[in-house]
């Protein structure tokens, strides 16, 4: 079943672009990763799936029903975490989390406090004292403690420091095992990698592919290396091949198409060494930006 | 209406309620016990007010009062309060939304599993109940001080009784207009410059209107509408600003509604 079924969304803020024909789906227990650089309208999408905004025009469903017409209902079992934390400044921790409990029909407590040991946060300080790191954490145990199907992520990471960002992509892994569909967005590509299995990108609001995370890293470009006399003439022009550089007798490429070709232009040179690689999500993002 | 906002909202709001309700306490008391010297003097003074030129009697409301008379003191003192009770309102009525957006509390609260409207509801229920403590203040003062200094004067309990229910939709107006101004702009920053415009201005309105005359500007503010001098001088309301005071009233709660259930909640920029 879809969790999440977009479909041609499209939000103008007057006439400044949020985002435009996005369509996209996420099936249950997926972890979708949404990447993109700030301004990409990765924010927007999420606020428009969460019925914060209003699109424009195309429409958005989520456990099958409409965004814009089953909000509160839908909002029942999600949980999320944006990218900046505000709370009532004015409030505890354990106020702010009560609060926030109390909306739902389930009992959190016990999962409130497991979280909250989790994530080494003090229940009785005020929210004003709190650090920004702090506050995310308040983000995090706010946006899982009333256990949702399914996460918004809105690059949950930043402000964390490394060993809570493992806490936190642990406790993230827990979730989607237990049947939990996660919706990550991020501009930190490593991130994306080692939690999502499938990607979309997003680039001025719209999108510019949606791919398995291990096709986009296989059957897409292979990150070529090869150090040998005389490359000049034999690399001139390879179809497939990009951002070609040469260095001290060594040329740099990245390579799509059949791997052969660049094999047989190979043929009766004598290599001193050749890597052939899969690019990192990084390289095949920045390709994308160029 | 959902009984934790409701709650969380009189809670941020007891503190404000309190320091309105001491002052307005305050305000009514003291200047009420100052009554029996003033009475005992009042020959005195209404041939002073006589000396004192008709466009600054108008700007007090002073032009119909008697000085002398317990309602006609009162009526004075009752301006105060109205300014005071105008402030209030309207800052509750332009923070009621607006200061959730502007500190970002907004996202929080709105992606709870509630709709717009079971929101909009249980906060004006909030807003409506904190008012209503504060009416109690001022109603319970009014009569402890009116029963303490009426220096043995008579007075009509049922007029005074008319202009302290007047309050009521006189708050009303300035708390639904204010909601729905501040729906009709993108983001308010601070409360407090609006709140004090439109209470001001509302009240600059009402005091001009009586120095420039036959202008109508002042059919469309709430001093007016519930004119202390006025309605004791004919011991009732007059019927139709009252209904044009609630026809605004009641077409800022529609339209604030219809505006809260389509606004776009924009995230930090």
């Amino acid at each position: 079943m879809s969790i999440i079924e977009v479909n041609q969304l499209t939000k103008y803020y007057g006439k400044s672009r949020g985002i435009v024909d996005v369509s996209f789906t996420e099936e249950e227990g997926e972890i979708f990763g949404f990447i993109g650089p700030n301004g990409a309208g990765k924010s927007t999408t999420i606020r428009l799936l969460l019925s914060l905004i209003h699109p424009t025009s195309g429409s958005a469903k989520i456990f099958g029903k409409d965004v814009t017409t089953h909000g509160p209902e839908i909002r029942r079992d999600i949980g999320y975490l944006p990218s900046e934390v505000f709370y009532y400044e004015g409030m505890r921790v354990i106020d702010l989390l009560k609060y926030s409990a109390s909306f739902f029909e389930k009992d959190c407590t016990q999962r409130m406090h497991d979280l909250s040991e989790l994530m080494e946060l003090e229940l009785n300080r005020r929210i004003s004292d709190l650090s920004y790191g702090n506050k995310k954490k308040v983000g995090i145990v706010q946006g899982l403690l009333h256990s949702p199907k399914l996460l918004f992520l809105d690059e949950p990471t930043s402000g964390l420091d490394p060993l809570m960002q493992r806490k936190f992509f642990d406790l993230i892994r827990e979730e989607n095992r237990r049947g939990v569909t996660v919706f990550f967005s991020s501009h930190i590509l490593s991130e994306v990698q080692r939690l999502c299995t499938r990607v979309a990108i997003i680039r001025e609001g719209r999108i510019v592919e949606i791919s398995n995370i291990r096709t986009l890293q296989q059957n897409n470009y292979k990150k070529i290396s090869i150090t040998a006399e005389g490359l000049g003439e034999l690399f001139q022009q390879i179809p497939g091949a990009s951002n070609m550089q040469f260095e001290n007798g060594t040329v740099n490429f990245f390579f799509k198409g059949d791997i052969n070709t660049v094999l047989q232009r190979l043929n009766g040179v004598r290599v001193s060494d050749v890597t052939i690689e899969e690019p990192t999500l990084e390289e095949i993002f920045m390709h994308y930006y160029e | 209406m959902n009984a934790n906002i409701y709650r969380h909202e009189l809670h941020i709001r007891w503190k404000s309620v309190f320091t309105w309700s001491v002052a307005l306490v305050f305000l009514i008391v003291f200047f009420f016990s100052v009554f029996p010297a003033f009475a005992k003097d009042a020959d005195l003074l209404n041939q002073m007010m006589a000396k004192f030129p008709p466009e600054m009697k108008a700007a007090f409301g002073l032009d119909n009062m008697d000085m002398a008379t317990v309602l006609g003191f009162y009526s004075l003192i009752f301006l105060f309060v109205q300014l005071c009770l105008a402030i209030q309102a309207g800052n509750y009525g332009f923070g009621l939304v607006s200061v959730e957006e502007a500190e970002l509390t907004a996202d929080f609260l709105l992606t709870r599993p509630v709709s717009r409207w079971e929101i909009l509801t249980s906060k004006l229920l909030a807003v409506l109940t904190s008012l209503l403590v504060t009416d109690l203040v001022v109603w319970g003062s009014t009569f402890i001080s009116v029963l303490l200094f009426n220096d043995g004067r008579a007075y009509e309990t049922t007029t005074l009784i008319l202009l302290l229910i007047s309050i009521l939709p006189f708050q009303l107006f300035f708390l639904c207009v204010g909601l729905v101004v501040s729906l009709l702009v993108r983001r308010i920053r601070s409360v407090t410059p609006y709140s004090l415009g439109l209470g001001f201005g509302a009240y600059v309105l009402s005091a001009f209107s009586g120095v420039f005359g036959e202008a109508k500007l002042e059919l469309i503010t709430p001093f007016k509408h519930f004119d202390a001098a006025a309605i004791v001088q004919n011991q009732a309301f007059d019927t139709p600003l009252l209904l044009l005071n609630v026809a605004v009233t009641l077409i800022s709660v529609v339209a604030s509604y219809w505006l809260y259930k389509r606004r776009d909640i924009h995230a930090v920029s």
